[in-house]
């Protein structure tokens, strides 16, 4: 690759996660490589068992508890490889340089625990000589900047006292007391109301702004992808199958599963459609893919030029667009044109 | 003119809070707190709101699992409100539910078979081709195999729970269903596949639908009226067209601007119009005085305080368009004045 770009922040390279179960082995994410620089946000979009919180969960190191998880490929987070790491090392890394949000909040955090304790153990635990006072103090900074009203009275409550909507402020609050360098938001938004959604929203990307982050969006919803990321990932059985950057993806989407996603959203911003087109079937199993590409099931093109995509795994090429399908790029142009485009 | 096959007046449902050991009663969440809807033959009526806002015990009160605290639920000219257990079972034939969640709504140590022939069991429906070739029908209507007939619910993904959900709703060949969240579960392109299901039963079955939802894209998709709940009321109801064209409601204003647009390009735009509303619902259980919005509303002013707005035909709107808001939002102010709002609770 060229040597003009700078350096992504986070690189990860052929990464592969498995888990051996007593039905098989499952192949939670095959092979998927993609870089993120400071201050960008890559959206990763796909349904549920397509893999793509597995990723994020093994960037930050959390399989390595799991006796049954295989890891392997390459995660760099500046300049430090992550897959071969020790323990001490990623744990010094984990809610320092790079910390997570979760979907639910009320299960990551700790019941027991008022909010603001928790607030400061994350923090003296990366700052240890900071007294309790310091720390205190930039825990309830940290509450009033998330937007929290009386943070210094609410640092004492319990996460249970707090609303759904503050829940997830407490918790971003927590993420980024270390001012990390890399986020990862997995469904932050999933289990609020849209009015809430819309605040958590607009205050990661403020925050964003403010800290300059790196941040990974993890969720299924296109609209959510389409308001934050700057560079968006499609995943599908474990696999990315469509790469690029976010307006590009969306006005000119490559691959019949991306197809298919956005044929089966109905929009606000378009007149109001007789049907839906979605995509046929249901997801594959990870234990059990199907042979060639993994959409093949599914896909209405599969067959078209001869059996590969029933025998040949796709590999993703392109460039800054890039879409792992077996169908040529005029090919794929023409059917998105001519069949798909007037149905979205 | 349609008729209406749903005539709901007044409805209220307070769910007491009792404390000690008495049960004395200290208070009450009031989830439904006064809505006036028909639903009429043949068409979906959507039931928009945030979580809290009674949209699901409002369902629940139509098919009258629940019996309402005060209000009246008419079906077909016949007045539901009080009726018993024993009253009710002829009229389950004809409303029938779809829940949301497709893993607890589902018998696990029941087969597929049992689960979609209990109403037809409990109701006594004759099957001249027995009662399995009856089940199998029904699950190709619903886009399973008939094979699946001994099958348990685990062996089945979401979207496929759902569907045997719905089979079991269509048992009975009901006149209206309450479809409470029935694709918030299932992952999008199940979601859409789920969709196109129903609409297809609908013009086949002459269905009529309540579908309640907290998703506004998927509410616009499937209604033909759309009724915005917000603290146990309705603050605005419309024809979709209307409603989603010209919203009148500030609530309903600050919704829609709230859905993100799967579309990068107009990203700054969406930001730019977004209303964003600041704080949380308030409680149900002491809701704010005269417009429950208020205390989230930019437009709020004193009145609005102390006199509740009337759900009634505003400026020039269309019959059949009721805003229940003392200030309903005009036109061009609905893009010029979206600003976010500063009041906090």
């Amino acid at each position: 690759m060229s040597s003009v770009t700078p350096r992504p922040y986070l690189e990860v390279k052929d990464l592969t996660v498995r888990f051996e179960t007593d039905d098989g082995v499952v192949q939670a994410v095959s092979g998927s490589s993609f870089s993120l620089e400071a201050g960008k946000t890559l959206g990763i979009v796909g349904e549920s068992g397509s893999g793509k919180s597995v990723t994020s969960l093994a960037v930050l190191g959390l399989h390595r508890t799991r006796s049954n998880a295989k890891v392997t490929g390459q995660i760099w987070l500046d300049d430090q490889e992550l897959v071969t790491a020790s323990n001490e090392e990623v744990r010094a890394l984990r809610g320092g340089k790079m910390s997570m949000i979760f979907q639910d909040p009320l299960s990551a955090m700790h019941p027991y625990f008022t909010v603001g304790a928790q607030i400061v153990e994350a923090y003296r635990i990366h700052h240890p000589g900071v007294n309790k006072k310091v720390a205190r103090e930039r825990a309830i900074d940290m509450l009033a900047r998330v937007g929290i009203p009386q943070p210094s009275r609410r640092f004492n409550d319990y996460a249970h006292q707090f609303s759904g909507g503050m829940r997830q402020r407490a918790m971003i609050a927590m993420a980024l007391v270390n001012d990390p360098k890399l986020l990862i938001a997995d469904e932050p938004t999933t289990a609020l109301d849209v009015t809430v959604q819309a605040q958590i929203l607009d205050l990661i990307r403020d925050l964003q702004a403010e800290f300059g982050s790196a941040v990974i969006m993890i969720t299924h919803d296109l609209g959510v992808v389409a308001e934050l990321a700057d560079d968006v990932l499609v995943m599908y059985g474990g696999k990315v199958i469509e790469q690029g950057p976010a307006i590009d993806l969306f006005q000119r989407p490559q691959h019949p599963y991306t197809w298919g996603l956005l044929g089966s959203m109905p929009r606000m911003d378009r007149e109001v459609r007789d049907r839906l087109t979605p995509v046929k079937g249901s997801p594959p199993s990870l234990i059990n893919l199907p042979s060639g590409c993994a959409f093949h099931p599914r896909c209405p093109y599969a067959g078209r030029n001869g059996d590969r995509s029933f025998t040949d795994i796709p590999v993703l090429t392109g460039g800054a667009h890039s879409v792992a399908c077996h169908m040529s790029a005029e090919e794929r142009t023409k059917i998105f044109q001519e069949e798909v485009a007037p149905n979205l | 003119m349609s008729e209406n096959l749903l005539e709901v007046t007044g409805l209220q449902k307070h769910f007491p809070i009792t404390k000690g050991l008495f049960k004395r009663q200290v208070g009450a969440v009031r989830a439904v707190d006064g809505i006036d809807l028909t639903v009429q033959a043949g068409e979906t009526l959507g039931l928009v709101g945030e979580s809290g806002c009674g949209k699901s015990t409002a369902g629940r009160l139509f098919t009258r699992i629940l019996e309402p605290t005060a209000g009246k639920i008419v079906f077909e000219g016949q007045d539901i409100s009080h009726k018993s257990v024993t009253q009710m079972r002829p009229l389950r034939r004809d409303v029938q539910m779809i829940f949301q969640d497709p893993y607890s709504s589902l018998n696990p140590r029941h087969t597929i078979g049992t689960i979609i022939s209990a109403p037809l069991q409990i109701q006594n429906i004759p099957t001249p081709q027995g009662l399995k070739t009856a089940v199998q029908e029904l699950l190709e209507l619903v886009g399973l195999s008939p094979e699946h007939y001994n099958r348990y619910p685990h062996e089945f993904s979401g979207g496929q729970r759902q569907r045997i959900g719905i089979a079991r709703a269509l048992a009975l060949r009901p006149k209206l269903i309450i479809a409470d969240e029935p694709v918030s579960a299932l992952d999008v392109s199940i979601q859409a596949q789920v969709v196109n299901l129903l609409e297809d039963l609908q013009s086949e079955f002459d269905l009529t639908y309540v579908f309640i939802a907290h998703d506004l894209s998927v509410v616009r998709h499937i209604s033909d009226r759309v009724a915005v709940m917000y603290l146990g009321k309705v603050m605005e109801i419309a024809h979709r067209d209307d409603l989603y064209k010209n919203p009148r409601h500030p609530y309903t204003v600050a919704l829609m601007s709230a859905v993100p647009v799967p579309d990068p390009v107009r990203r700054d735009r969406a930001q730019r119009d977004r209303v964003l509303l600041t704080g949380d619902v308030p409680s149900p259980i002491n809701p704010p005085s005269g417009c429950r919005f208020r205390t989230r509303c930019w437009k709020a002013q004193d009145i609005c305080a102390v006199e509740e707005p009337p759900l009634v035909r505003r400026l020039d709107d269309p019959d059949g368009h009721l805003t229940a808001c003392h200030f309903p939002v005009v036109e061009d102010e609905a893009v010029a004045g979206r600003k976010p709002a500063t009041i906090n609770v």
